[in-house]
């Protein structure tokens, strides 16, 4: 059990000394994650609202389809989009497969539908409680779609911040679309599998360390920034 | 005013996707290779040396030998960097790879406990060692993925007509992950390994575990390197990937590997021709 010791001892050299390979690898991680929060975020928070608050034929199933792909294995999204981007895939001729961008689009796969999902909840929640207000005013779906998205920003952060975790903290899908190349597209989760791979349990769970000291440090700036907006918004 | 934000974020994120993307884009190969290789360290220290000479960089992409063919069949690569020859010649066969060169050997190596519960220590005759750890029913870690180390098991369980599969998940225990992953699992639960034996020297969870077989004949381990077929797929670098190859053939890339050492031994003996 030295392996634990042994590994914050690490993670604060491997951070004190501030490497070069380690830093780039950190930047290309959130680089990478963050921006597949984006994009996801772009697709899954209009695509939320837009379930909790039209009604269509189909919106269970919809509703149903989007929460099942929260359980969307890594390894499979991976896979799906190997086949895509591989030369002898349909998308071969972007050249994008073992690239960053490969691995952006496997995350925002990912994490679009947990995205999706959550901000179909948090916004169902808002919308019961607007609903007659909407009907007194007769806003349009656009308008209650962006009121509700509005004002229910501080829980989307959140939101948005579930769909980071997922993203930052997997290694299936980028393991496969990324390839874990040196310098290219080598982020914190591959080294962590690397490290092990080559029986480093230490260097690994110091690393290990890192991310998630990492994942803490965007939750408490998120934070900040949220209750910042919130008491500036209550002055 | 919401409207131009969601836009220009719209804008950034694509900025951003695109300059990532951007960087795959200088002069570079890929060559898809097997973890051996890969985690014993060798490519940190040679590669620099081909960079520096010509410029063109070289991604690596470490998997098992059987995920690395599938990988330069669909044409993801320029390389193929491997060790089971009877794959890669059947690759090159099919027409998949251009010509299939030797590059370097070293040997599989039979790890276990120091306990040793099916008494195989210094035995020079795998076959045989095998035999002894299938009667015993000593547990043995096998990779069960196709890699060229599986296939290199496979061969030698049928060299001692034993069919092990057929006590899967008693003492015969496919991962089915990589070399580390399974040397790691061995390790946990006391269970012979075969191994390469760069990997072995390079890999730091070795417990109480000690190599226990080695310098048998049927332990070789032969590494080999070909050109993915540009006819195949038009989009491979053939002039970089060739340039690779022959630099790696040549006196100045068998010399580099021959000078790759790990705790003051050589991992890699290069044999090409």
């Amino acid at each position: 059990m030295q392996d634990f010791g042994s590994a914050f001892t690490l993670a604060f050299q491997l951070v004190l000394n501030a490497d070069a390979d380690l830093i780039e690898i950190i930047l290309l991680s959130l680089k990478v994650s963050l921006t597949a929060v984006l994009l996801s975020a772009l697709i899954g928070l209009p695509l939320g609202a837009l379930l909790a608050t039209a009604r269509f034929p189909g919106r269970q199933f919809c509703l149903l389809l989007v929460n099942a792909l929260m359980g969307l294995p890594p390894v499979v999204v991976g896979l799906m989009v190997y086949l895509m981007l591989s030369n002898a895939g349909p998308l071969g001729w972007l050249r994008l497969l073992y690239s960053p961008a490969a691995m952006i689009i496997a995350q925002t796969i990912l994490i679009t539908p947990i995205i999706a999902a959550l901000t179909a909840q948090v916004i169902s929640d808002y919308e019961r409680e607007y609903r007659e207000l909407f009907r007194s005013m007769g806003l349009g779906l656009r308008q209650r779609i962006l009121t509700l998205l509005f004002d229910a920003r501080y829980s989307l952060m959140t939101v948005s911040l579930a769909g980071f975790g997922r993203a930052v903290a997997e290694v299936g899908a980028v393991m496969i679309v990324g390839g874990n190349i040196d310098h290219l597209t080598r982020v914190m989760t591959t080294s962590i599998a690397l490290e092990t791979s080559k029986g480093d349990l230490a260097l690994a769970l110091a690393l290990g360390v890192v991310l998630m000291s990492l994942a803490l440090l965007v939750n408490a700036l998120v934070m900040t920034t949220r209750l910042t907006a919130k008491r500036m918004a209550h002055d | 005013m919401i409207k131009r934000q969601f836009v220009q974020s719209i804008i950034a994120g694509m900025a951003l996707c695109f300059s990532v993307a951007a960087v795959a884009a200088d002069e570079s190969i890929i060559v898809q290779s097997t973890t051996s290789t890969a985690n014993s360290g060798l490519y940190d220290a040679i590669l620099p040396q081909f960079t520096e000479k010509t410029g063109i960089q070289v991604n690596v992409v470490a998997v098992g030998t059987g995920q690395a063919i599938k990988n330069a069949m669909n044409g993801d690569g320029d390389v193929l960097f491997v060790h089971a020859k009877p794959s890669e010649e059947k690759f090159v066969a099919e027409g998949y790879g251009v010509e299939r060169f030797d590059v370097m050997y070293n040997d599989f190596i039979i790890v276990g406990p120091a306990d040793d519960p099916a008494g195989v220590a210094g035995s020079h005759d795998a076959v045989a060692s095998l035999k002894k750890i299938a009667e015993s029913q000593s547990a043995f870690a096998s990779r069960g993925d196709n890699s060229g180390t599986h296939k290199k098991e496979v061969a030698l369980w049928k060299a001692a007509a034993i069919d092990p599969t057929a006590d899967s998940g008693k003492w015969y225990r496919e991962t089915g992950s990589g070399m580390g992953a399974t040397l790691n699992a061995g390790v946990g639960m006391g269970a012979y390994v075969l191994t390469d034996r760069a990997t072995w020297i390079s890999f730091k969870n070795k417990g109480d575990y000690n190599i226990l077989v080695e310098g048998s004949d049927a332990l070789f381990n032969q590494y080999g390197i070909m050109l993915v077929n540009p006819e195949k797929h038009p989009n491979v670098n053939a002039e970089a990937g060739q340039t690779f190859i022959d630099w790696i053939l040549s006196e100045e890339g068998q010399n580099a590997i021959a000078a790759y050492q790990l705790d003051g031994q050589q991992l890699f003996f290069p044999n090409a021709k």
